[in-house]
């Protein structure tokens, strides 16, 4: 009898479901997603974008990503790559471009001169900056410190218990090239390298050096959008001239200024489809690429969202990227 | 009980040698004797022939490594091993994978949505737990379901869901063939042990960026990245099942006239059920425990907002992430460990049903009706095949968190920044001075003598050649630092293990809140906490430490209570009863009898140190996870990073090696 009655119940409680069910919507009817598209879709087909990791590469390639969708109707899909592993994409077609590429001049012999699978296709027209950098509240507190001859004066601030009795120099993201080790030998600093591991760390550290007034130094870049929240103070090193920092062991001067520049599959270039033109075209200042990447990471804006804010304020920068035809 | 316990790395089913060797006292004697004379000759010898070797610096090996890498690179599109054998796994694993996205994951083209949409897959999650487990954990598996979608990460959850299906799917497929195998087999087993050690101890970092190389970037290699981690458990758990089924048992079968097939099938298979669910509940836990990392070469899922959110240091967000991750790891924890007690149950009570099992089918048959027409709504209709974004609590989740982390961040970091130096200055950085200072002769000398005295001939032979293989990979110094941390590191884990383990193992109600907390904290990816450690730590050796010590007192805490709850209660009773009292019951009857548990949890404490040591890399730790670390991101470090690699892994099992032997003594000595 129990048994009974709780099969119809159960029974019941289905239909009633399936009728409530049928007041909604069907899935197909309008679903907005991969089904539509217009004519030029066929035209542009897929384009792929490796995605590096940090706030100001995905602020290009959110840029690039929605022209090439909105305008160019192209089908973007977008990778999540470190560099070396997008690079290696090029030679097995998994990977169309990389959008701002910081030197790396052992991947371009690698892969442009070596293996054939890339090509260099210009400057994204952002200019990268590497170097020393304390947080604003020393700059503004021992306004010498900003030379790199002062910095033996006021080693003892910059101890830690990792650092053995000398000032600490703290590096961050293996990723990118660093002559410290060296730069400290060769220019008599009293301090020692210490390796952060991450940018994450890093980027925490100084953000905790500025709000508590803790002494710190250490290797830092732009275009940055931490640079935006904390604006931290670049410290002189003696004046980069070009082939000062051919011997890696006796490199005794400041890190070159990079010309941001986009590297592409050689394959993805040479078909020269609309995506690739745009990609060709791409250009932009680095007050641009800090203000969409403000909004991804300061407002927390979606990548398409921001990007759209952007295209929508900046119609005519846009128009000179299209390919013409 | 949960079964999150891992066994021992190798099954202690190694012969016991006869020979009785020096017993307690006199072995406590020649320990002090050796660090005696470590000290005096490092006084005299320090700093002397320490093999330091500068971060940029390269010796032979690792260009030779950068060569390999190189020369498979240019010509992978020439080579017939990858034309015909890599492109065709990638092919059937891809198109594997991708069926299983389609039906609960990502949009099918044309559709929008997935085959099967949310209300279905919960109903089946509910269904299948059930099924296999029981009404409590179906219940759970539901709860757990739903609560992904009111994340507002329903896709993604499928996703890394999906991926982890297809992981552990294939890792079974392979494993538990395997494991069989090694369980009859006392030659196999011995030739399959160190390969597992490899996969298990070989940091991750090391082969991701190969493995684009040879599968190309997407779900093939992330699925194999996965499958290397997670299958070990699962072939090490199957054959310790299959080797620990009583010999009675298999003789009955024999002088019954079986085959050998015929005793695996009827005997082995069927009393060997309960203990290879744990062997696939592991390799769950372990497959999830990728779910970060593999987001580095683009696999899809929860690891992916992880890792964007660290780029913004947006701890809520991430740490929402996590939590999805973690709730994935109880829901299909508990459900395997329900399954595994079905499995036991039913090998008890054959014959007569009782009345619980005989309501049990048609309410089972009726569910499965429920269930398909939940599946069917789902794919029909867009309300039951996408989650309702009004519902997200997501942001929610995430403000919280980063409320608490920052009031925390400000509140505390002065006492943590205190705690961080007085605890380098007055442990680590003698041990380290030293482990690092040392002549590299001394340290070896040291090394082989400790494995001898404290565990076995064999430990010690076996850390011989590892110490030469060390030497070999040009990281010494580096493998000498981080082995300070580490066992720094496993001396704190423990100290703290062994107290809460008495603690939880006397009290249940103790066990019952705190067990949740160790499993969170096992399988929450460290990336989450590294930006609150970071603050409150700053990047240092003790951040890393501290790191390491979350990922590796749980399974401590666990295996102590375990050993602790082992001790028989009339042992227990009649010391109470003698006139015991608390404290000596703890420290003369409950510890010294769960002394085998003791050393096991050593062991494991160890091994789990090791695995952070990458993570502690990122976190201002240095030596040979940094090596890792930027191994991975540099091209021309990449030989490197795989040695340092090496070398983490020859530590490792050096360091179990002797921790085994050790704990097969004291069980010698103890019973």
């Amino acid at each position: 009898m129990r048994k009974q009655k709780l099969r119809t119940t159960v029974l019941l409680a289905t239909v009633s479901l399936v009728l409530a069910g049928c007041g909604g919507a069907k899935v197909g009817e309008d679903s907005g997603g991969g089904g539509g598209g217009g004519g030029d879709t066929a035209e542009c087909g897929d384009f792929n974008i490796a995605i590096n990791p940090w706030v100001g590469y995905e602020a290009d390639a959110a840029v690039v990503a929605y022209v090439a969708e909105k305008n160019l109707g192209c089908n973007v899909t977008k990778k999540d790559l470190k560099e070396e592993v997008a690079w290696q994409g090029f030679g097995t077609g998994e990977v169309d471009v990389v959008l701002e590429n910081w030197g790396h001049d052992d991947l371009k012999k690698k892969y442009i001169d070596d293996q054939k699978t890339a090509v260099r296709v210009g400057s994204t027209g952002n200019t990268g900056t590497i170097g020393w950098y304390v947080p604003p509240w020393m700059a503004e507190k021992y306004p010498d410190i900003t030379d790199y001859k002062n910095l033996n004066k006021y080693a003892d601030m910059f101890k830690t218990s990792e650092s053995g009795g000398k000032g600490q120099l703290l590096d961050g993201d293996p990723s990118f090239v660093t002559n410290d080790a060296a730069l400290v030998k060769n220019l008599n600093l009293n301090f020692k390298v210490v390796y952060a591991g991450s940018e994450t760390a890093l980027i925490q550290s100084f953000r905790q050096a500025e709000k508590d007034k803790k002494p710190m130094i250490g290797y830092f870049y732009e275009p940055q959008w931490f640079m935006l929240e904390v604006k931290l103070v670049h410290v002189k090193l003696p004046e980069y001239k070009a082939g000062c920092d051919a011997d890696a062991e006796k490199v005794a001067c400041d890190y070159p200024p990079y010309d941001l520049d986009k590297i592409a599959s050689k394959k993805f270039m040479d078909a020269d489809g609309p995506a690739a033109q745009l990609v060709k075209n791409f250009e932009w200042t680095n007050d641009d690429q800090n203000l969409v990447a403000k909004y991804i990471a300061v407002d927390k804006m979606s990548a398409e969202d921001a990007a759209e804010k952007w295209v929508k304020d900046n119609q005519s920068k846009v128009d000179a990227w299209l390919p013409k035809s | 009980m949960t079964a999150t316990i891992a066994p021992p790395t190798t099954p202690a089913a190694e012969p016991v040698p006869v020979v009785e060797q020096a017993r307690g006292p006199r072995r406590w004697l020649a320990v002090l004797g050796i660090l005696g004379g470590w000290l005096v000759l490092f006084v005299i010898f320090r700093g002397r022939a320490t093999l330091e070797l500068a971060p940029a610096q390269l010796t032979g090996l690792h260009r030779w490594f950068n060569d390999v890498n190189d020369t498979i690179g240019a010509n992978r599109n020439s080579n017939p091993i990858f034309l015909y054998f890599f492109n065709e796994i990638r092919l059937v694993i891809d198109n594997f994978v991708t069926g299983i996205q389609y039906l609960i994951a990502q949009p099918v083209p044309g559709r929008g949505v997935p085959l099967i949409g949310w209300l279905g897959v919960v109903a089946i999650a509910g269904y299948v737990s059930w099924v296999f487990g029981n009404a409590r954990v179906a219940i759970l598996a539901i709860a757990g379901f739903v609560f992904f979608g009111l994340q507002g990460l329903w896709e993604e959850s499928m996703d890394t869901l999906a991926l982890t299906a297809a992981a552990v799917i294939i890792a079974l497929l392979i494993g538990i063939p395997l494991g069989i195998g090694a369980g009859m087999s006392r030659r196999m087993n011995r030739v399959i042990t160190p390969v597992l050690d490899f996969m298990q101890i070989m940091p991750t970092f090391v082969y991701l960026a190969p493995l684009t190389l040879f599968f190309l970037i997407g779900p093939a290699s992330a699925t194999i990245a996965t499958l290397i981690y997670a299958m070990p458990p699962a072939i090490r758990i199957t054959a310790h099942a299959i080797a620990s089924v009583p010999g009675n048992s298999r003789e009955a079968a024999d002088s019954l006239g079986a085959t050998r097939g015929q005793t695996l099938v009827k005997v082995l298979l069927p009393m060997a059920k309960r203990t290879i669910v744990v062997g696939i509940n592991q390799c769950i836990m372990a497959a999830l425990a990728m779910v970060t990392i593999c987001a580095l070469i683009d696999a899809p899922g929860l690891g992916k907002t992880v890792i964007k959110a660290l780029q913004t240091l947006d701890v809520g967000t991430a740490f929402n992430a996590g939590l999805a991750i973690v709730i994935m790891a109880i829901v299909l924890d508990r459900v395997t460990t329900a399954a595994g007690d079905r499995a036991g149950k039913q090998l008890r009570h054959v014959g007569e049903p009782s009345w619980a099992s005989r309501r049990r089918k048609p309410l089972l048959a009726v569910g499965g009706v429920v269930t398909l027409v939940f599946v069917y709504l789902s794919y029909t209709y867009i309300w039951a095949a996408e989650f309702p974004i009004d519902w997200n609590i997501g942001p929610w989740i995430s403000r919280t968190t980063t409320d608490i982390t920052l009031w925390i961040q400000d509140n505390l970091s002065v006492i943590t920044n205190d705690l961080r130096d007085s605890f380098t200055r007055v442990f680590l950085n003698p041990f380290e001075a030293l482990l690092t200072e040392s002549p590299w002769w001394l340290m070896c000398a040291v090394i082989l003598a400790f494995a001898y005295v404290v565990g076995s001939l064999r430990a010690a032979v076996v850390s011989a050649i590892c110490l030469v293989l060390l030497l070999g990979t040009g990281l010494w110094n580096d493998a000498m630092t981080t082995l300070a941390s580490t066992l720094v590191a496993t001396v704190i884990v423990m100290v703290v293990g062994v107290l809460m383990g008495v603690w939880m193992g006397r009290s249940r109600g103790a066990d019952r809140v705190i067990r949740p907390v160790l499993d969170a904290a096992q399988v929450m990816p460290p990336f989450v906490y590294l930006v609150p450690f970071v603050a409150l730590f700053g990047p240092s050796r003790f951040t890393a430490i501290v790191a390491a010590f979350v990922y590796a007192a749980p399974i401590v805490i666990k295996i102590v209570t375990d050993g602790i709850r082992g001790v028989s209660p009339t042992t227990v009773e009649a010391a109470t009863a003698s006139g015991a009292g608390r404290w000596q019951t703890i420290s003369k009857v409950q510890l010294p009898m769960s002394s085998q548990s003791l050393t096991l949890a050593t062991n494991q404490g160890l091994i789990y140190v090791l695995a952070m040591v990458v993570v502690g890399g990122l976190v201002g730790a240095g030596a040979l996870g940094y090596d890792v670390v930027a191994g991975f991101s540099q091209g021309q470090l990449f030989g490197k990073g795989l040695a340092a690699g090496l070398a983490i892994v020859l530590l490792g099992i050096m360091l179990d090696r002797i921790t085994q032997a050790a704990a097969r003594r004291t069980g010698r000595t103890a019973s």
